[in-house]
């Protein structure tokens, strides 16, 4: 089979191409460089007094202990929220791939959580676990949990992650649902006729013919961990309490828009994009291997 | 024939022409806040009311989300050269409004550029300090104003046999009265942490929270807040922390419920809390000024305030300037104020609306709206009560949050946190220095 197209005119390839690749470069690639380019300045919030000052604003970032805490937090605050979104979705979508009355109903309303905006997820959550408007707080304190996330650090945290995978719980199951209704079905009978029990039928054939699937929601829930989330801890806790809960996209935010110290919040957000190449990058060189297309 | 009705089209032509000029000449004024629910009402009446008022200018308020939003968007419009005329910005962004020489235009530059009457004295000085230079210049025009009050549940504070607490000890001594009556999760608590906890504890006990005047003279002050008064306090407020004799209810004001739900009898929050409170409360209240410590010489000083002021925003055309100095001549207005201070529970800012106010007999019913006036009318202002002018003010608060969280969740001792508020905020203060217009 032919794998190139073939044009008559050197030309026309490029001018089909050119509308997107112009959109790219205006609302993609001209607001990165944008960033790089204030990340080396020094302005004051309203961009009245802007002085070059080279790498100040990285040096001054590396030197603060408070970034690498961030960093770290970052990366555990994603790999928890993509492993748990996932894992959870995962169930909830094998349990809903079985031939049940009324699975159009609950399938649906597994999606629904998706079309909620993050700020709203955050007030959701609140409404349940604030220590003093939440309704499930009560519980938690008559069960005899100290209940504070607005003190305690890892309760906090803890709150922060649980809300962000609900979030991407139902996108997660969109996707899974997808991927097991493509699997065939004779596969899997003729495992059963081979005598493979539900459970080593799941391992073996199920989970190695969902790795596309898997490996591209791998990637989906990292991003989303990292830029996606901000919504809900500005919402919820605005970082706090201490800075348990200050992602870097976090920082991002609270240095640039609300403390107006532009330069560092634009190399943060340099920072922020290279580490998500870079990370991306390794999945597709590592993990992508182990995927069965 | 055809002349006559030539001559119909063109007297039609013009009369509609005619008609439609002086719409045409109105010039539009924009003007960005962050008030919602019954503020909001306020708001648009004051607009409507000056667009009724005379035909040249057309106000149109617009909602921009809450404070820190409105800035945010006001200063983004400014970049992209598309700045409203008057942007309402909370006291902690003034700072980062004077700095910004050039993108604002001063009112008392404003009023008398355009020869609109103006008397600074009219204003109530504890109000307008804030918002002047040192030489008494006003920057802003004051439009809600507040400040930190004590809200007292009377029902529950009969029922444990408390009296209303006048003293820090008082209130430490009635909140554990009620903490062992029936109020085991909350007997005090505040919001806006460091607001009442630093920052009026610190201009009510007439002690600095920075150096030059709290920043007023220059903004290369330094932060002092880690002194002996401020250190005191928190170690009682951790103390107090760990059987929630006092329980720590967040940076803003999303505690304030605890209040108004019954759950914490004695509560330090904002005097514009009032609305909400005679909304919700099912119980008898009543608001007091803010405790202080008897063994601190002079105090209490004077309150300083919170709420938002109104800036003009710079380069527009004089002709749009002049519908600007009318409108705020039309908001000084004695009835006006008075409407504004009922309606909305925030100060009145001049002397003349006070004192109508006050002759009609406003306060006899309802003697906590008078409080926070009296607060800050207590004494003559300090260097140290006159106000607050720190950069990145609105970051500063969270870094100070941070630390304070730490000390009430055991992590750090009281003295350790706000050490590490001080040095952080210092370096925050570096920061804006540098990049502050000179």
């Amino acid at each position: 089979m032919q794998k190139q197209a073939i044009f008559q005119s050197k030309l026309l390839p490029y001018a089909l191409v050119a509308p997107q690749l112009a959109v790219v470069l205006i609302f993609f690639y001209w607001p990165a460089l944008q960033a790089v380019i204030q990340s080396f300045l020094l302005q004051d919030a309203f961009g009245l007094s802007t002085s070059f000052v080279w790498f100040d604003n990285y040096v001054e970032l590396f030197r603060d202990a408070a970034y690498f805490e961030a960093i770290l937090r970052t990366f555990f605050f994603s790999f928890a929220i993509a492993a748990s979104s996932l894992s959870f979705a995962l169930l909830l979508a094998v349990m809903a791939d079985k031939p049940l009355r009324g699975s159009m109903l609950y399938r649906t309303l597994l999606i629904w959580p998706y079309a909620v905006a993050p700020p709203v997820v955050g007030v959701l959550w609140i409404f349940m676990l604030h220590p003093s408007l939440g309704v499930l707080s009560r519980y938690l304190r008559a069960l005899g949990i100290d209940w504070n996330p607005l003190l305690d650090g890892d309760q906090a945290a803890t709150l922060i992650i649980i809300a962000a995978a609900w979030k991407q719980i139902s996108y997660n199951f969109l996707f899974f649902l997808a991927g097991l209704q493509s699997i065939p079905k004779s596969v899997l009978e003729a495992a059963a006729i081979d005598g493979a029990r539900p459970m080593r039928r799941f391992w073996t054939v199920t989970f190695p013919l969902l790795s596309p699937t898997i490996f591209f929601l791998l990637v989906v829930n990292i991003v989303y961990a990292f830029f996606d989330t901000f919504g809900i801890i500005d919402t919820m806790t605005r970082g706090g309490p201490g800075k348990s809960t200050e992602t870097l996209v976090y920082k991002v935010y609270s240095d640039g828009l609300l403390g107006g110290n532009l330069g560092s919040s634009a190399a943060q957000s340099v920072i922020l994009m290279i580490m998500v190449i870079v990370l991306t990058g390794i999945q597709f060189r590592f993990v992508e291997r182990k995927v069965t297309y | 024939m055809a002349l006559r009705h030539f001559g119909t089209a063109a007297a039609v032509a013009l009369a509609v022409g005619l008609g439609a000029s002086p719409a045409l000449a109105v010039t539009e004024i924009q003007w960005w806040h962050a008030m919602t629910g019954a503020n909001n009402d306020v708001i648009v009446k004051l607009a409507n009311d000056f667009n009724a008022s005379q035909t040249d200018y057309k106000v149109i308020p617009t909602y921009k989300g809450n404070y820190p939003d409105t800035m945010n968007a006001g200063i983004a419009a400014f970049r992209a050269g598309n700045a409203p005329h008057i942007m309402q910005v909370f006291e902690v962004g003034t700072a980062t409004m004077m700095a910004a020489t050039g993108a604002v235009k001063p009112v008392y530059k404003l009023m008398a550029e355009t020869g609109e009457k103006f008397d600074p004295k009219a204003y109530l000085p504890a109000i307008t300090g804030y918002y002047s230079t040192s030489k008494g210049e006003m920057l802003s025009f004051p439009f809600n104003s507040s400040s930190t009050v004590m809200w007292v549940n009377l029902d529950e504070l009969k029922k444990a046999n408390v009296e209303i607490p006048k003293t820090w000890p008082d209130v430490f001594a009635a909140a554990k009265k009620l903490h062992d009556n029936g109020h085991a999760t909350c007997g005090f608590s505040n919001s806006w942490i460091t607001w009442v906890n630093l920052e009026q504890l610190s201009a009510w006990h007439n002690v600095p929270l920075s150096s030059k005047a709290n920043g007023l003279d220059g903004f290369d002050t330094v932060l002092e807040f880690n002194g002996p008064l401020q250190v005191k306090h928190l170690e009682k407020l951790v103390e107090l922390q760990k059987d929630k004799t006092y329980d720590y209810a967040g940076r803003t004001n999303t505690g304030e419920g605890r209040f108004t739900s019954g759950e914490c009898p004695l509560y330090l929050t904002s005097s514009a809390f009032f609305g909400n409170v005679k909304a919700q409360a099912k119980f008898n209240f009543t608001a007091v000024p803010m405790p202080y410590y008897p063994d601190v010489k002079g105090a209490p000083q004077n309150s300083i305030i919170g709420g938002a002021s109104l800036w003009v925003m710079g380069g527009k055309p004089a002709d749009d300037y002049k519908g600007v100095a009318k409108f705020l001549t039309f908001l000084s207005d004695t009835d006006r104020q008075v409407y504004i201070h009922k309606a909305s529970g925030y100060l009145p800012i001049t002397k003349a609306a006070y004192e109508k106010a006050k002759a009609e007999g406003f306060y006899k019913d309802q003697p906590y709206l008078e409080t926070p006036l009296l607060e800050l009318t207590n004494k003559e202002p300090t260097e140290n009560s006159r106000g607050l002018r720190l950069g990145n003010m609105v970051q500063l608060r969270d870094v100070w949050s941070e630390e304070i969280e730490q000390a009430l969740a055991g992590k750090k001792t009281a003295k350790q946190a706000l050490d590490a508020a001080v040095e952080r905020g210092n370096t925050m203060l570096r920061q804006f220095e540098k990049t502050a217009v000179k």
